[in-house]
């Protein structure tokens, strides 16, 4: 527990904001082939504020990540060139430097609000009259406004990215360096982060440089966009209007969401007749908590009809039970009251409530794609990985092989066939997690997130492709915060009304 | 509530320094594990209950977290009593059985043993904060500071687990692997998810090094701690009571005639 303090607003102490300059530059991550980043030469004035794009594989978050001190040394790659921070060797400047991450669960250290903030105070040496006000602070700077001993495991993403970036700027440094820091937030989480980032650097007027694919949220607060080139130094680099006209069909190409190329939407060709696959009547859900026997409901009184055909979209915010719906629907959780009942041509044969089903009777019918993808990787490549669904369903081996090598073929993972899902990219990762689905050919898809981080290809992709399975009469249920993805494809939303309980509980303390 | 912040309702125990009552502890457990004998076991068990009243938990509260070692005393006594050492009078047998005066006097100490080391324990990590007992080790012992925090920050992750380990489960059903084939399909079904959830774990981990890295932990540089933690008069007094209930619980014993040293 913090010891109690009376709380006078000093006044912030100058910062010097940090230069940064990087000479003939580059990296190679031990046990690489190839170079992360390569003849990099480029300059940064205090004070600037820099949105750094580039395709996937570019190197951004390498040069990121040494900004910050922590590629490591010697063992851990090979550097070549300069780069330095106040004419300094980045790793002998730490403190000066501050880095927000994209994954918002990772970065909690420790379990109280206010202890965690004061982590990087406590590791910089700040004596400990000075760390709390910094403290009270930065959580005022950041608008979160919770107690010192608020547990961290109960934020949401948002107020854990909002609670990371308070830590950084608690220990005032002169470069803000932001990795993706909302990729992983829901709409309004996104506009909350960038809010106390801008009111942050209004203040202190440090540098700043942020990775981010969608470039709408950022373009406005940035003064100068640099384009990393993949085979090495820079692509483009100026004043964000300009780089984002003459560069944007390239930046778009590789996947960079350029706010004057939206990606196309498919043109849907719906169904006439409706036939309904799944009925669920004031069905409750919710999960059984660890060592409890009842299940806890987050939702209650859903009434709606997923057909064939037919996409609906589930929304709502932050803890109205969505996924947790999507769940139910898959036949993954057991109904916490109500009924969901299996139309008597899609349970074909067996029982009319889904979670009674056996694993191998959901595989044709149901396919669930998680939200995070690595929770459903089951084999050690690809390929295999591919196979276990049709190989559970007993088809020939010749069947087995045709529909493998097609999905792989159709969603561009064919030079992948042998390599570890684990080791695949966050884009790679999501349209394997479909493939494995869809290998079964179920009739229902459950999406949870699915263009949760996606870059614009991807998105686009991914989108393309569910347009073809609703066409082919494919029944999709998916969870979304995207109004883009429910302006693409939905034909229904539902959207669960209850508001964010952690945002209620947090203005009620 | 949770594991990383338990709810500790304000008392005198929740506010001792949780050194000193990881040494408090020790010491008892100590001086009990040096002989077999009920006295010296009953004697700090006795003394132990009456300090127990100042504990601060609640009564479902104590009972439930120390619930495992009511359990696992008796059962330790009796196995004691029906399959251990046999001296003196032979009181009851069935086969291989025996029931012999020196066994159950051997099955009586081990049960109060366990009761008298696990009971205090339970109860005094049970009002214990991990936050403030990485604190203490750091500030009042001065192990390593890396070695505390990273044992602190790590344990944030065990709830993770279990989010983890419940999709992952969900996972396979969804993928046609989550039932069937007897013994050695539940047996895989295990151990699937369990590589599944070494991986992401490891993952989760190394991201949160380089979280807490950029936030200049790790450094050789030295540190300072927002949270003080000191060693106050009730912390020494609470020692003081360790030592006593230790020594009176040997003494006793060795005045008895039952103090049986272990090591002789």
């Amino acid at each position: 527990m913090p010891p109690p303090s009376s709380f006078t607003p000093a006044r912030r102490p100058q910062i010097r904001a940090v230069q940064i300059r990087a000479r003939n530059w580059g990296w190679r991550h031990a046990g690489r082939h190839n170079q992360a980043v390569s003849r990099l030469d480029l300059q940064i004035e205090p004070g600037e504020r820099v949105l750094l794009l580039g395709a996937s594989g570019a190197g951004k978050s390498t040069l990121v990540h040494a900004l910050a001190g922590v590629l490591g040394d010697a063992e851990d790659g090979d550097e070549t060139g300069c780069l330095l921070v106040d004419g300094r060797r980045a790793a002998e400047a730490r403190g000066r430097v501050g880095l927000v991450l994209q994954d918002p669960d990772s970065q909690v250290v420790l379990a109280r609000v206010g202890d965690d903030v004061a982590f990087g105070c406590e590791n910089l040496a700040v004596p400990r009259a000075e760390i709390w006000p910094r403290v009270r602070r930065a959580l005022a700077e950041v608008g979160l406004n919770l107690p010192l001993d608020h547990p961290t495991s109960g934020l949401s993403g948002g107020q854990k990215q909002r609670l990371a970036l308070a830590g950084v700027l608690a220990m005032q440094p002169g470069l803000l360096l932001l990795d993706e820091p909302t990729a992983n937030l829901d709409p309004g989480g996104v506009i909350d982060v960038r809010d106390a980032v801008v009111r942050s650097l209004d203040h202190s007027g440090a540098t700043f440089v942020v990775i981010e694919h969608r470039v709408e949220v950022w373009q406005d607060v940035v003064d100068r966009v640099i384009v990393l080139d993949p085979a090495g130094g820079v692509l483009a680099d100026g004043a964000t209007r300009e780089i984002l006209s003459s560069q944007g069909e390239r930046l778009a190409q590789a996947g960079v969401w350029v706010p004057a190329l939206p990606p196309r939407f498919p043109t849907r060709h719906p169904i006439s007749h409706r036939q309904a696959l799944l009925s669920a009547e004031a069905l409750a859900v919710g999960r059984v908590p660890f060592g409890r026997r009842t299940a806890s409901v987050v939702a209650e009184g859903i009434t709606l009809d997923v057909c064939a055909g037919t996409a609906t979209v589930v929304t709502g915010p932050n803890g109205a039970g969505k996924s947790t719906l999507a769940l139910t629907l898959a036949g993954l959780l057991a109904p916490a009251g109500g009924t969901l009942r299996a139309s008597d041509s899609f349970a074909a044969g067996i029982k009319p409530a889904p979670h009674r089903w056996r694993s191998k009777q959901l595989l044709t019918r149901i396919g669930t794609v998680f939200q995070d993808p690595e929770h459903q990787f089951l084999a050690a490549s690809v390929r295999d990985d591919l196979l276990i669904g049709p190989r559970a369903l007993g088809l020939s081996v010749a069947e087995q092989n045709i529909r493998v090598d097609e999905l792989m073929h159709r969603l561009r993972l064919d030079h992948l066939a042998d390599a570890n899902p684990f080791t695949l990219s966050g884009g790679e990762k999501r349209r394997m997690s479909v493939a494995t689905v869809l290998a079964t050919r179920p009739r229902l898809l459950v999406l949870d997130e699915p263009t949760f981080g996606q870059d614009s290809r991807t998105w686009q992709e991914l989108v393309t492709f569910l347009a073809e399975l609703l066409d082919e009469g494919t029944a999709l249920v998916a969870v979304t915060h995207d109004a883009q993805f429910v302006s693409a494809l939905a034909d229904e939303e539902y959207r669960l009304g209850t508001p964010d309980p952690i945002r209620l509980e947090a203005g009620a303390l | 509530m949770s594991l990383l912040t338990p709810t500790i309702r304000p008392s005198v125990v929740g506010r001792l320094n949780p050194v000193a009552k990881l040494a408090v502890a020790l010491i008892v457990s100590c001086a009990l594990l040096l002989s077999i004998d009920w006295v010296s076991a009953g004697v700090a068990l006795l003394l132990e209950a009456v300090l127990l009243l100042w504990c601060g938990l609640s009564a479902r509260q104590f009972w439930l977290r120390t619930a495992p070692v009511w359990i696992a005393a008796p059962m330790a006594s009796i196995t004691t009593i029906l399959y251990g050492e046999d001296s003196g009078t032979l009181l009851w047998q069935f086969g291989f059985i025996s029931v012999t005066e020196g066994s159950v006097q051997l099955g009586l100490a081990i049960g109060l043993r366990v009761l008298a080391i696990g009971l205090p324990g339970i109860v005094l990590l049970a009002t214990t904060d991990p936050t403030d007992l990485a604190d203490g080790l750091a500030q009042v012992l001065r192990l390593p500071s890396r070695f505390v925090l990273g044992g602190l920050a790590g344990l944030r992750l065990v709830g993770m687990f279990i989010e983890d380990w419940h999709s992952l489960t969900l996972a396979r059903r969804a993928r046609g692997v989550g039932d069937g084939g007897g013994v050695r399909g539940a047996t895989r079904r295990f151990f699937g998810p369990a590589f599944s959830l070494l991986v992401i774990s490891v993952r989760r981990g190394s991201k949160l090094a380089t979280a807490m890295e950029a936030r200049g932990f790790g450094s050789e540089e030295p540190r300072t701690w927002a949270r003080p933690s000191r060693v106050r008069a009730a912390d020494a007094v609470l020692v003081g009571i360790g030592f006593l209930i230790a020594g009176t619980a040997i003494g006793v014993a060795v005045w008895a005639e039952t103090w049986r040293f272990i090591l002789a």
